[in-house]
Parts: structure tokens; sequence; C-alpha cells
């Protein structure tokens, strides 16, 4: 008998199953990690347009008249300012200054607001939004099992949805959310996402999912994307992932997210102290983007050394990057390390890199 | 995923052909379970090269996927003969046709391998997997 609880099935395993995909139980749910090819799924989604299950998120509403200042201070973001219909980019952190989640928080309506947490980390956030709410007038609902989240990216997707729904698209912005119908199902269209292209993510309510699925996946052009495409178009984008280059150890700062602590907001916030303190001094260590010039690629947890073999760092995430033809990683870099002659320790072996800005890939 | 009754396997998810030949030279890949479970592979490097012996159950050589990294274990020990350098240089060859263009070395046989599965043994190992 195991001890771990069985993974949670989205309200598109049936789906997945009928399309072949290796499941892997990812933070609790069985997700889809492929159906066919990796590489094929990932070039869709930058030429094409990929469809995505990411029921697993987490979606936490906040309602009631003191919502956006309950958010104000239980995270780094200053939301009070956002207009209705708008998204950030945020996290939740501790009081060290450790990051709890990285988070996107949408306006739904003045008062009601939707955060989305990573599946891993929907108890702690839950948690720590109804700990650092309970002085305000606001309601904390975790809506995670009645939402399905279906996401559709690449340079194709806006054609594609425009065709199945009647809301204004043209107009809705990035990182900005309208409700609407999509394919006679009641959605809430964001246009955020995870990949570095243009594209949508759709909450609807779970038993709309699959015909939600179905209808967009029948769109020409239109190929089911996994979990392992999501991770390789996110590293090309030099998008952090929870678990990899964010943790509680971590602080926005040396991950290079220094910009979204809004220090000077007015509200006081969990977590400020420590993060004031911490942007006032030099980091000892700053998240990179590494190209190998060799076939091997960096792995999570593989050591980043100087020529002269000594320890520099360490790699966060790292693939062979279907866009670049190369190995591409993320790692973090201890102040100090120099800039050039630097290499991964690839099992045992010594495997030159060299340091770029990231992102990896811009869309033009 | 059917897996081939005339071949012997290892645990470690290698397929052996041509088991009691008359010139005593075994055919070694990586099963297409495997090389499903570790999806695109990208990176073939085989240690020993041909006339260098191995060892079963020892590490001869990596394998990398677009997602992960995987010792190549010898299934047998002996000498090696041969070693597909198509595959080295295009390793997705393995995804497209493990049991056949996808094979990876060829043993001359020392010793009398051990404990090998057949099909169906093979089969339910990775059933139960």
């Amino acid at each position: 008998m195991s001890a771990e609880p069985s993974p949670k099935k989205t309200p598109l395993y049936d789906v997945h199953q009928e399309l072949g995909a290796h499941l892997v139980d990812f933070a609790g749910h069985l997700m889809p990690l492929r159906y066919a090819s990796e590489t094929a799924e990932h070039r869709a989604v930058r030429t094409g347009a990929g469809l995505f299950d990411l029921s697993h998120m987490g979606e936490i509403l906040l309602t009631g008249p003191q919502s956006s200042a309950a958010l104000d201070h239980a995270l780094v973001g200053n939301l009070t300012p956002m207009a209705v219909g708008k998204a950030r980019y945020t996290m939740i952190v501790a009081h060290d200054g450790g990051v709890l989640d990285d988070l996107i928080v949408y306006r739904l309506a003045d008062q009601t607001f939707m955060v989305v947490a990573n599946a891993s980390n929907i108890a702690v956030v839950r948690a720590a939004l109804a700990e650092r709410s309970a002085g305000f007038e606001t309601r904390v609902d975790d809506r995670s099992d009645e939402y399905a989240l279906i996401a559709l990216q690449g340079p194709a997707a806006e054609g594609i949805l425009a065709a199945r729904t009647d809301a204004p698209l043209a107009d809705l912005k990035y990182y900005a959310i309208l409700a609407g119908t999509v394919a006679g199902v009641d959605a809430l269209i964001a246009r955020t996402g995870y990949t570095g292209e243009d594209g949508f993510e759709l909450f609807v309510s779970s038993g709309d999912a699959v015909a939600l699925w179905r209808e967009l996946a029948a769109a020409d052009g239109v190929v089911p994307a996994g979990l392992s495409a999501r991770d390789t178009l996110r590293l090309e984008a030099g998008m952090p992932l929870y678990g990899n280059e964010l943790n509680a150890e971590t602080n926005p700062f040396e991950a290079g997210l220094g910009r979204v602590v809004k220090l000077d907001k007015p509200a006081d916030f969990v977590g400020r102290t420590a993060l004031a303190a911490q942007a006032a001094t030099p980091a000892g260590r700053r998240l990179v983007g590494l190209v190998a010039r060799g076939r091997r690629a960096p792995r999570q947890g593989y050591r980043v050394v100087t020529s002269d073999g000594t320890p520099c760092g360490i790699v966060t995430s790292g693939a062979p990057s279907p866009t670049l033809g190369t190995p591409i990683a993320m790692a973090y870099l201890d102040s100090g390390a120099p800039e050039t002659g630097l290499a991964v320790d690839v099992r045992g072996r010594r495997e030159p890199v060299d340091l770029v800005a990231l992102p990896f890939y811009k869309r033009s | 995923m059917s897996v081939p009754e005339q071949l012997r396997y290892s645990e470690e998810h290698e397929w052996v052909a041509g088991l009691g030949g008359d010139d005593g030279i075994v055919t070694v890949g990586i099963t297409a379970h495997a090389a499903d479970a570790l999806g695109e592979i990208v990176f073939l490097e085989l240690q020993p090269g041909e006339g260098d012996a191995v060892e079963a159950g020892e590490p001869c050589g990596e394998v990398e996927s677009t997602k992960s990294v995987s010792d190549v274990y010898s299934p047998v020990s002996g000498e090696i003969t041969a070693i597909n350098a198509a595959v080295v240089d295009e390793p997705k060859v393995i995804n497209d046709d493990p049991y056949g263009e996808g094979w990876l070395f060829k043993v001359r046989i020392t010793e009398e391998p051990g404990d090998l599965l057949d099909s169906t043994a093979y089969d339910k190992l990775i059933e139960g997997a």
C-alpha cells in the first residue's frame, strides 16, 4: 500500500486517454506529459497552435469590499490600482522573503479577484491567503476543483479562437481577461500563457471542459500539447518554474524578478522588511541563461564550474532547445563567478557553456 | 506495445538478439518500452569501443532524451565487435525502430548470460511498472 493519495484526474482525463497521452503524476494530478512527439508539440506552439490541459492549476477567488487591500497585504504586488479586466504576474512570499509561489492575479470585478496558483502550492497559497486576509472584509474561496483551465497558445491561437467566440479578442490585451462564450461554453478568456507566444487561457466550468477541448482540438492546425512541451517552451522564454528556479529558499531579487516586488506601494505586506533588506544588498547569486556548445543538456542540479573546475553555480532547468537546436539551461551563478570559460559538470564531464541574456527566445 | 518473442531482455530494459548462434555474437538494443518512456532520444554515447570488454550489468554508455538521462547497461559479458554508428549520429532512430535499425552494439559473448528474461517475463515486468 502506498501512503501517497492516488493522483486526481482532471475533467479531461478520458480525452487524454483517448489521445494515447503519456500520463504522469504531476503535483498530485494525472497530467499528459506528451501525446506523441514533445518536439512536434513544442514546434506547433511556436508556429501554429497548441492546446493544453492546465486544470491542475489552482483558482482561488477573493470577493468582498476589501479584497484588493487583502491582496496588497498578502502579496508583493500592488493590486488596488489594477483595473477590472487586467492581470498581474506577482508572488506570495514568506516573512523571510522566500518565495511561496508565483501567481497570476486577475481582477474579475471591482471586488472580485482570481488568484491562479501552481498545482503544487494550492494548499500553501490558500492557507496563507486565508490567514493574511483575516482582518479584511473579503472571502477566500478555493475553486480549483470547479474550474478547468484550457490554454490555446501560439501565433494561430487568436484566429482559431476568434472563429469560435463573439468576445472582442482583438481588443483583449496581453495580461487582460474578459468573460465570453467560446464554442457555446461560458468562459473567462485571459490573454496570458507560459510559452513565450501569444495565446489564451480559458477558465471554464469543469463540466464544460470536454466539449470545449473537442471543439478547439478539431480546429485546423491545433495540436494537443503536454507538460513536456510546456516546460521547454517556458524555458526558451526564460520563464521561471516553481520548484526549479523558485522555492522558499529563493528571494525574488536573485531570481531576477525584483520588478514584481512593489516596496513602495502604500500597503504594508508580508515579507516587506526582509525584501527591503534584500533589495538593498547585492544578491549572492543571480539567475542566468546558459547555452551549451556540445550536445549534452545541463540538467536541474548539475554544477556550473569555472575553467579550473571550481563550482560556481547550479543548474535549475535545462533541456535541448527545439527552437535553438542546442541545449539551454537556467542556472544560479554565484556572484563573483567569471563570465567566460564556464562549463557544466554533466555526470563527471565538463561540458562548455556560454553565458547568455534571458530569454533564449523572444517572439518576433 | 508488443514485446518481440524471439528476444531476451534485461531488467534494465535492454534486449538481446541472437543468443545461441554459432558465432556467439549477440546484438543489443533498448526496448520500445524504454525508448518510449525516455521520450525523444537526442544523444547516445557508448563508452567502450570495438574490441573493448563489457560486463553484464555494468554501465557502458548514456542515453539522453529531451527530458532525462539514463545509463545504458550491457546485458551480457563479452567483447564489443561493433557499434551502431548510425544511431550515435542520429539517436532518434532508437525511438523509430528500437528492435531494428535502432540497435546499439554487438557483443561476442564470453560468459553464458545469467538472468535474462523471456518476452513473457519482460512483458510482466513492464506491465507491473
